[in-house]
């Protein structure tokens, strides 16, 4: 059986337990500490836009000291805005660890996977974490991994939709032809949904909007803890077959091998 | 009362009567320094709120809006009709969800600066009109450092500068040293002033400012015609054109809004939302807001009021923003009061105001307030008093969510 202790990923060398990626964006800020601890989440998210310089209401000040900060490019609307960023969110968090959104589409907030290429190459030259938000295509995945991304991070529905894995069959893609842990990110709007991304053979799940509109946000954090590590579990387990339609005769087509005279 | 007579007589004097007896310019034709832009969106605009009869619409149609995934133009006007008021609760609740997908429980707070109230123009329901009589000032750079620091003290990160539209007492370059300024306070700077030139907007671009608010008023241009009786801002089609020569400029965001009350209600929240969802069409990565301003009494006039936009009316406008464009911003401002104001932020509205004086020089106590005020508020609270009422309600109030880059 699979120690489940031992079973960590790894960003540009740093080695994580824990694959759930939490937002801390749109919720109450003295609900973060809780939120992370009942997620058990070692990496917590922040827009750097968000980040104050001092002053009222400073999202820096509540989250826990214990936890990676992944600061993102959010408000960057092409791969140079990106990139300036990223390199104040470095100054100010003092972190080499960022998550690369580069989104001109104020309606569906998808992301520009050309430009967000650009931005890696440039910022993992100079030694960040690159965690690149993306729409899940398999060329554009391929030059992120070129380019030097520490992992890859498909979307799985528009952010903030929680309809989950629209791009379930792509994402396996990536799953699949990528040498990176593939973080799920955007559109998870259930725990369900987050489990079914860790069965597929997601390396983690980044969640935000789903529990920051919860009605109990803690323990909707402890939910989806919970579904993440099942999920993981049951890939590791190696997944059953599954009937699609109805049961299968014992062999239709080649049962006549058997009638030999 | 038929759509072609609604008339506010609140705003009307005898004064005024006699003003409107004069000759006046052609209010379609733009004035020498005017930049004309090949865009087809204020004509496609007019006419889609030209065809816009909402009477036309049933429940069943307001139903299916309410419960559509993704709501088109024709889902708007049915929200906009007379037929969904009877069905406010579910719009609200639908409106409710859909901020919350979008923005969380975040509440982005802001203050107005009023830096001048000059003003070249004659809207006559409009306190800063140059034929009112009221008290005129202008700050100087010393001035608007003080005001600012004073507004930074109080913890807010986002300011909105406001001039009266007078390009002669307030030039361009005037703005562009407030944003500088503000710059050294503030994370994010919103315009609302007199509209202009892409050039120029590129110019207070680069000076710091990425938002711009430009109302209206009325969509309807023959009314316009008869409540703007002389000055730049006569000119309809300038000011129509503004957001996107903004937007051309380099700005950020934009944002729209009628000032509800001088026209047809429906039609002009109809137009005012087409004309957001048009521009945004053209240029996706523009960011997109409204407010929602109803007609507040003035100085010499406090008979002014907004006729039949009645808070039902007012909350319908903003649910069918929110449930049109649900990734939109929406400010709610202080011509509300503050039970209004929290119920709107809790449903629908993203933004709000807070310690705020539309006169001119009004942050530092020991500054002579200099200039009278645009508009009578209704909501006089501190930052710190909506920041509590915010949290009281489960809101989060944030006070920066930019980066100027």
């Amino acid at each position: 059986m699979t120690d489940m202790n031992k079973d960590t990923f790894c960003l540009g060398g740093h080695e994580f337990q824990s694959r759930f990626i939490l937002g801390s964006g749109k919720y109450s800020l003295e609900l973060i500490k809780a939120a992370v601890e009942n997620a058990g989440a070692q990496i917590i998210t922040l827009a750097l836009r968000r980040a104050n310089q001092g002053g009222l209401a400073n999202i820096l000040d509540y989250i826990p000291k214990d936890v990676t900060l992944l600061p993102n490019t959010s408000g960057a609307r092409n791969a140079e805005e990106a990139v300036r960023i990223a390199r104040l969110a470095r100054e100010i968090c003092q972190s080499d660890f960022i998550k690369i959104e580069v989104i001109h589409d104020s309606k569906y907030l998808l992301p520009d996977n050309y430009e967000t290429v650009k931005a890696t190459e440039i910022l993992a030259k100079e030694g960040f974490v690159v965690m690149p938000y993306m729409y899940p295509d398999l060329n554009a995945a391929r030059d992120l991994a070129n380019a030097g991304a520490a992992c890859v991070m498909p979307l799985g529905s528009p952010i903030g939709s929680n309809k989950g894995i629209c791009t379930k069959d792509f994402i396996q893609i990536l799953i699949d032809e990528i040498d990176l842990p593939i973080i799920v990110d955007a559109g998870i709007g259930r725990p369900s949904q987050a489990c079914e991304a860790m069965e597929m053979g997601a390396a983690a799940v980044m969640a935000n909007t789903a529990i920051a509109t919860a009605g109990d946000i803690p323990a909707m954090a402890g939910a989806f803890r919970k579904a993440i590590e099942a999920g993981r579990t049951a890939y590791l387990s190696g997944m059953g077959r599954v009937i699609e339609k109805g049961s299968s005769a014992s062999s239709p087509l080649t049962g006549f091998l058997e009638e030999q005279e | 009362m038929s759509k072609k007579d609604h008339i506010n007589e609140s705003i009307l004097n005898d004064e005024i009567r006699e003003h409107m007896k004069e000759n006046r310019i052609d209010h379609m034709k733009y004035l020498p320094g005017m930049e004309v832009i090949d865009s087809a969106v204020m004509d496609q605009v007019l006419s889609a709120m030209e065809a816009y009869d909402y009477e036309k619409y049933t429940e069943q149609d307001v139903l299916r809006a309410i419960a559509a995934d993704n709501r088109t133009p024709e889902d708007f006007a049915a929200l906009l009709s007379p037929a969904a008021l009877p069905h406010l609760e579910e719009m609200a609740q639908a409106a409710q969800r859909e901020t919350r997908k979008h923005f969380g429980n975040s509440i982005y707070m802001f203050t107005p600066l009023y830096i001048a109230n000059y003003c070249e123009n004659y809207c006559i329901y409009c306190g800063f009109n140059c034929h009112n009589r009221i008290r005129r000032a202008r700050l100087n750079a010393e001035e608007i450092e003080r005001e600012m620091e004073a507004i930074a003290e109080s913890g807010l990160q986002e300011i909105l500068i406001l001039t009266g539209e007078s390009r002669a007492k307030s030039d361009v370059k005037y703005i562009g040293e407030a944003c500088k300024i503000a710059r050294k306070y503030f994370k994010m700077i919103g315009l609302e002033v007199y509209p202009m030139n892409s050039d120029e907007y590129h110019y207070l671009h680069e000076c710091g400012a990425d938002y711009v608010t430009v109302f209206q008023e009325t969509y309807n241009a023959d009314k316009y015609e008869t409540l703007h009786l002389a000055g730049h801002k006569r000119i309809f089609p300038y000011r129509i054109n503004a957001q996107e020569r903004a937007l051309m400029g380099g700005m950020r965001g934009v944002a729209f809004a009628a000032l509800l009350g001088l026209d047809d209600f429906r039609k002009d929240a109809f137009a005012t939302g087409m004309h957001a969802y048009l521009l945004q069409r053209k240029y996706p990565h523009a960011e997109i807001s409204f407010s929602c301003p109803r007609l507040r009494p003035i100085i010499n006039n406090d008979r002014i009021n907004p006729m039949d936009v009645h808070e039902a009316q007012l909350l319908q406008v903003v649910t069918a923003y929110r449930l049109f464009m649900p990734f939109a911003g929406i400010t709610i401002s202080t011509r509300e009061c503050a039970r209004v104001r929290d119920n709107m932020v809790n449903i629908a509205a993203t933004k709000i105001s807070a310690g705020v004086s539309t006169g001119i020089g009004s942050h530092v106590e020991e500054m002579e307030d200099k200039g009278d005020e645009q508009f009578e508020i209704s909501d006089a609270r501190t930052v710190d008093e909506v920041y509590k009422d915010l949290a009281k309600i489960g809101l989060q109030p944030v006070m920066s969510d930019y980066i100027y880059v």
